[in-house]
């Protein structure tokens, strides 16, 4: 009844099972996604490392956690940069 | 040779218990020797499931504490000799049961069943790792509802991480809502799980009824949900039962449903 209700308006609707199942599989990938802090900490200061070799970063005002975007879920890391390193300066 | 299954679900309002009757006296009924422990202590309800309410003396704390032996606290079935049920303690609370007590218990129980059934409580705390811990593999009861799935998902990692082999059983299916494409579909859940379903089950007036009187849905021969679990249990014992199609109301209830019942 709703989907003819929004078919009248032009809207594409999805039925009630179809926002079900996709809102099961995001939540889903986010459950299974989710790490305790420590992780997360092992997780950041390595990545860290890596950009740290190419680049000058800004600890203190980094961020990397998961989050939900329309239906998937990523790693979202906001790293400022202070400067880079000049390829040739670079040591190790 | 035993085998030791625990029902649960992490959700609550699922039908563990009501699954756990279904099965247990559906293997007793095989001619099985069946014996089904209720963990969810302090919220005791499997008894009144199998009608078997007011003859309860002794509980599975009781036994833990050893005050009497289990073999003095089951409880036969009125109707099947081979059907026991072991109660739980309406007063103390989960922490009254080890993980250790609960194993060791089992393992002595093996020898006198076919079948030992565990009715674990919802949750994920040590009521539920009190109920797994002497399992050969889990049941994980489930229905097609968001929240229910995920809560699946959730204690199925947690079982996978125990090296535990788990079954899933989703239940509570209304067929109608299914044939009117509104509910997720035994395919999402499959898709999403990932783990082997042995049984689905509609959910009926039949069931209510079964709960009202205390005689498991299992028995009625003219209930969907009856034959559902009839299949699940022949599934259990390695029997390969093709799946019941949901396609609206049967014939059957909808005839009911004409005369009032």
């Amino acid at each position: 009844m709703f989907d003819s209700l929004f078919g009248l308006f032009g809207g594409k609707s999805k039925s009630s099972h179809e926002i079900a199942r996709d809102r099961l599989k995001v939540v889903l990938v986010h459950d299974r996604a989710s790490i305790s802090p420590e992780v997360m900490e092992r997780m950041r200061e390595e990545i860290l490392q890596v950009i740290s070799k190419y680049m000058d970063v800004d600890r203190k005002s980094m961020d990397i956690g998961l989050e939900t975007q329309d239906d998937a879920v990523a790693v979202v890391a906001n790293i400022p940069i202070r400067n880079y390193k000049h390829p040739g300066n670079r040591r190790n | 040779m035993s085998e030791v299954i625990v029902v649960t679900s992490g959700k609550g309002g699922v039908g563990k218990t009501t699954t756990t009757a279904n099965i247990g006296m559906g293997l007793a009924a095989r001619g099985k020797k069946v014996v089904l422990v209720d963990t969810d202590t302090g919220l005791r309800n499997l008894d009144l499931l199998l009608g078997l309410e007011r003859r309860i003396v002794y509980t599975l704390v009781d036994v833990i504490q050893q005050r009497v032996g289990y073999r003095q606290a089951l409880v036969r079935h009125k109707k099947y000799e081979n059907l026991y049920l072991l109660a739980t303690s309406q007063i103390a609370d989960k922490t009254a049961i080890t993980p250790s007590q609960m194993a060791e218990l089992v393992k002595n129980m093996r020898d006198d069943f076919d079948y030992i059934l565990i009715d674990c409580p919802a949750g994920i705390e040590q009521g539920f790792q009190t109920a797994v811990v002497g399992a050969d593999w889990a049941l994980v009861i489930t229905m097609p509802e968001v929240a229910a799935v995920r809560d699946a998902d959730k204690i199925i990692g947690k079982l996978l991480a125990d090296e535990k082999k788990v079954k899933l059983v989703v239940n509570r299916i209304r067929p109608e809502i299914v044939a009117r494409g509104d509910m997720l579909t035994m395919e999402d859940i499959d898709d999403t799980l990932g783990v082997e379903r042995i049984g689905h089950i509609p959910d009926d007036a039949t069931v209510i009824d079964a709960a009202n009187i205390g005689v498991p849905v299992v028995e009625n021969e003219n209930s969907q949900a009856g034959k559902a679990y009839r299949n699940l249990v022949g599934r259990i014992m390695g029997e390969s039962i093709p799946f019941m199609e949901f396609s609206g109301p049967s014939f059957f209830d909808r005839l009911k449903a004409l005369f009032g019942r």
